[in-house]
C-alpha cells in the first residue's frame, strides 16, 4: 500500500545522507586503523592471531546486540533492559540445565526467552504508547530482579560439554564461534537495513514519525518487530555469554546496555534517530575491542581504560561538527 | 664434555619440562599479575603493597597489579585475557566470581602459566591452588587469646556473636570452645547474638554488662557487633573495666582504639596475604614447588603454608591491631 510514498522518502535522503555517512565510516576506518597500529607498536604481543582471536570476546557478544540497537535507535527508540534480557535469559537456560535439559532445548529457551523479553518490552512502547527509555528503564530491573528472585547469592553451574561450543568453540583455526555469529548478524541487519523496504521505513519512522504514519507505515507494528529483533539478539548473546562463563549469576552482563549504546552511537547512528548505518556500527566494535585490548595489553588501568574511551566517543563525536564550524 | 653439556641439556630441558612454566629462566625478569576484583579498593591497594615487598625480596619479579573498574565476572575475564596474551609467568586471582572465571583460567593454565586464588577463591578446577587469610581453628584461637593477653588475672568474658544461624561465627565460636582449655583464667559466661544490626548488637552488649556486673571483657567476631559493642561501653562509662575485642575493621574500629575501649582487635592483613600470594605465585612457577594435597609452600617471613586435600591452605593466625598500627591500617580498608 502507497508504496510510492515508502520510496519517496529515502529518495529524499540519499544524496546528502549518504556522502555524510561514508566520511563517518572513513573517519572510523582512520582511528581503527590508527590504533591498530599503535597498538602493534607498542606492544610486542598485540600482533599475534590467537590473542587477537581472544581479543574479539572483548565486543562480540556486545556488537551482537548492538546491530538490533542501532536499528532501534535509528526508528528514535532504545533499549536499556538488554543487560537484564541477558540475566533473565542465562536464568531460565540454568533452570533448565539443572531440570536435565540438553543443548537444544537450552538454545531454544534462550532465544524464546530473549523474544518474549523483547515482545513485552514491544508491546509497552508500540501499543500502549509509552516512552520507551521509561519502559526499558522499568524492565531492566524487573527482568534482573527476577534473576536475583531465582538465584539470590547462588549459580548455576555444569552446563553440558555440547553448550561450550557457542563461547568457547572455534570454527577453525583462530576464528571463534561467537566471531562467525557476529560476521552474520552484521550481514543480516546490514542487508535489513540498507537492502530492504523495512530498513527504509526504519528510517523514515526516525526521522518523522508522523510523517511516516501519513505516508501508511505501519509504525507501531515496525516499532514492535524492533523490540522483538533486539530481544532475539539479547537472547543469542545470552547463549554466547552464558557458554562462554560455563555458569549464570544474577549479575550476569551488568552494565552491557551502556557498551552497547556507546558501540552504536560511536558507530555513527544518532542519538536522535534517523540516521546511522550498520558498517559504521561494525567499525566502532572493532575500535573499542582494539581500544580495550590495547590498553590491557599495556596493563593501563581499567579507570584510565574507562576516561579514554569515554574521551574516544567525545572526540569522534565532536570532530565532525568541530569540521563544519571551521569550514562555515 | 659434550656428553656432560648434553646431560646438562637434558636435564635443564626435562625439569623445565616438569615445571610446565613458561618461565624462561634466561635472565629476564618473572612477570606475576595480581588481579583485585575491582581497582580502587583499599583492601587490594594494600595488597598490592604487599606483593612489591615480595618482590623487592626476590629480585628477578616484577608484578603487574590489574583488575576491572567494576567487580564484574565479565571484566575479569577481559584483564585474564589480555594477561594471558602478554604470556605472563603466573596469575594471582581474587575471584569476582567462583565459576565464571573457571574456562578462561583453564585456558591460562593451559598455555603454562600458574595460576592461584588468594581471598576471595575460584573453584578447583580453575586455579591450582587457594590460599585463605586464615583458617576457622586459627581465628577461634585468636578471638580467645585477644581477650587472655589483656587479663592477667583473668575474669568473665562474653561473647557477642551475629545470628544464631551465622555459619562462620557458629565456626569460630566453636573452635574457640576447643581452645578454652589453654586459657585457664578466662571463665566464658555465655554468649548473645546481635544479628550483625548495629541497634541490636547494642542492647545485647549493654545486656551483657548488666547480667555480669564482673564482666571484664567482650568478645565479638563480627566486624558490627564489635563496633556496637565498644559503643556500648564508651557509652556505659565503663572503658577500662570491659575490654571490647574480636574481629573488625581497622577504618571502623580506630575511634574506639583510641578511646581504649578496644585495646585490640584482629582481622587478616591484607599486606601480609598480598606478600604470601605472591611468594606461592613464585615457587610455583619457578617449579620448585608443586600445587598438590599435602604439599609445603614456603612464603618468605610468612614461614609456609600447607595444602590440604582441596588444595587450599590458610595464610597465619588473623594480624592483631592495636595502638601501636591502627593508624596505618585505618585509612587503607
Amino acid at each position: 500500500m502507497t508504496e510510492q510514498t515508502g520510496r519517496q522518502i529515502p529518495d529524499r535522503l540519499t544524496s546528502p545522507l549518504s556522502r555524510a555517512l561514508k566520511s563517518w565510516e572513513a573517519l572510523l576506518l582512520v582511528v581503527a586503523a590508527a590504533i591498530f597500529i599503535a597498538n602493534s607498536l607498542a606492544s610486542p604481543y598485540f600482533l599475534d592471531p590467537w590473542n587477537l582471536s581472544d581479543a574479539t570476546f572483548n565486543f562480540t557478544e556486545k556488537a551482537m546486540i548492538a546491530f538490533a540497537m542501532a536499528l532501534l535507535i535509528i526508528s528514535g527508540e532504545i533499549d536499556l533492559s538488554v543487560g537484564a534480557i541477558i540475566a533473565l535469559a542465562s536464568t531460565v537456560m540454568g533452570l533448565a540445565m539443572t531440570a536435565g535439559a540438553g543443548t537444544p532445548v537450552l538454545v531454544a529457551l534462550g532465544l524464546g526467552t530473549g523474544l518474549a523479553c523483547g515482545a513485552f518490552n514491544g508491546l509497552l512502547v508500540a501499543r500502549f504508547g509509552l516512552p520507551s527509555i521509561v519502559v526499558t528503564i522499568g524492565t531492566m530491573s524487573l527482568f534482573r530482579g527476577i534473576s536475583y528472585i531465582v538465584l539470590g547469592d547462588s549459580a548455576f553451574t555444569g552446563y553440558p560439554a555440547s553448550f561450550g561450543w557457542f563461547g568457547q568453540g572455534y570454527v577453525f583455526w583462530v576464528i571463534t564461534v561467537e566471531l562467525v555469529i557476529f560476521a552474520l548478524a552484521a550481514i543480516v541487519f546490514g542487508v535489513l537495513l540498507h537492502r530492504t523496504n523495512f530498513g527504509r521505513m526504519v528510517y523514515a519512522i526516525g526521522n518523522n514519525a508522523t510523517a511516516a504514519r501519513f505516508s501508511g507505515i505501519r509504525v507501531e507494528r515496525i516499532k514492535f518487530t524492533l523490540f522483538l529483533l533486539t530481544g532475539l539478539m539479547s537472547g543469542i548473546a545470552a547463549i554466547c555469554l552464558t557458554s562462554r562463563l560455563g555458569s549464570t549469576r544474577p549479575s550476569i552482563a551488568a552494565g552491557f546496555e551502556l557498551e552497547v549504546v556507546t558501540i552504536v552511537v560511536l558507530g555513527g547512528v544518532s542519538i536522535l534517530g534517523g540516521s546511522g548505518s550498520i558498517p559504521g556500527v561494525v567499525l566502532a566494535a572493532f575500535v573499542m575491542g582494539l581500544v580495550t585490548f590495547g590498553l590491557g595489553l599495556l596493563n593501563v588501568p581499567g579507570i584510565v581504560m574507562s576516561i579514554i574511551v569515554g574521551a574516544l566517543l567525545i572526540a569522534v563525536i565532536a570532530l565532525p561538527r568541530l569540521w563544519s564550524m571551521v569550514r562555515r | 664434555m659434550s656428553i656432560l653439556k648434553k646431560a646438562l641439556t637434558t636435564a635443564a630441558l626435562a625439569s623445565a619440562l616438569i615445571a610446565g612454566s613458561a618461565y624462561a629462566q634466561d635472565g629476564e625478569k618473572m612477570r606475576i599479575a595480581l588481579v583485585a576484583k575491582a581497582l580502587g579498593i583499599g583492601f587490594f591497594e594494600a595488597a598490592n603493597k604487599g606483593a612489591q615487598e615480595a618482590a623487592a625480596e626476590l629480585g628477578d619479579v616484577e608484578i603487574i597489579y590489574t583488575g576491572p573498574t567494576d567487580t564484574t565476572a565479565e571484566g575479569q575475564i577481559e584483564v585474564i585475557n589480555s594477561l594471558i596474551a602478554q604470556r605472563v609467568d603466573a596469575i594471582a586471582i581474587s575471584a569476582n566470581d567462583t565459576n565464571a572465571l573457571v574456562p578462561t583460567l583453564k585456558k591460562a593454565m593451559d598455555r603454562g602459566i600458574t595460576v592461584i586464588s588468594w581471598d576471595s577463591g575460584v573453584a578447583p578446577e580453575g586455579r591450582q591452588m587457594q590460599l585463605n587469610p586464615s583458617s576457622a581453628p586459627l581465628i577461634g584461637n585468636t578471638i580467645i587469646k585477644l581477650a587472655a593477653d589483656h587479663l592477667p588475672e583473668g575474669g568473665d568474658v562474653a561473647v557477642l556473636s551475629a545470628t544464631t544461624t551465622s555459619t562462620n561465627q557458629n565456626t569460630w565460636i566453636a573452635e574457640m570452645d576447643k581452645v578454652k582449655g589453654d586459657y585457664p583464667n578466662v571463665n566464658v559466661v555465655g554468649t548473645v547474638y546481635g544479628d550483625d544490626l548495629a541497634d541490636k548488637s547494642y542492647r545485647e552488649a549493654q545486656g551483657l554488662m548488666q547480667t555480669y556486673p564482673d564482666l571484664k571483657a567482650i568478645i565479638a567476631p563480627t566486624s558490627v557487633g564489635i563496633v556496637a559493642a565498644a559503643q556500648a561501653v564508651t557509652d556505659a562509662g565503663k572503658v577500662g573495666q570491659v575490654n571490647v575485642t574480636g574481629l573488625g575493621l581497622p577504618s571502623e574500629m580506630a575511634g574506639h582504639v583510641k578511646s581504649g575501649a578496644s585495646k585490640s582487635f584482629a582481622i587478616w592483613n591484607p599486606i601480609d596475604l598480598g606478600y604470601s600470594a605472591t611468594m606461592i605465585a613464585y615457587h610455583l612457577a619457578k617449579g620448585d614447588a608443586t600445587a598438590e594435597p599435602g604439599a609445603v609452600i614456603p612464603t618468605g617471613r610468612m614461614g609456609e603454608v600447607t595444602l590440604d586435600e582441596n588444595t587450599e591452605a590458610a595464610m597465619a593466625d588473623p594480624f592483631t591491631y592495636d595502638a601501636s598500627n591502627i593508624d596505618e591500617f585505618s585509612s587503607i580498608f
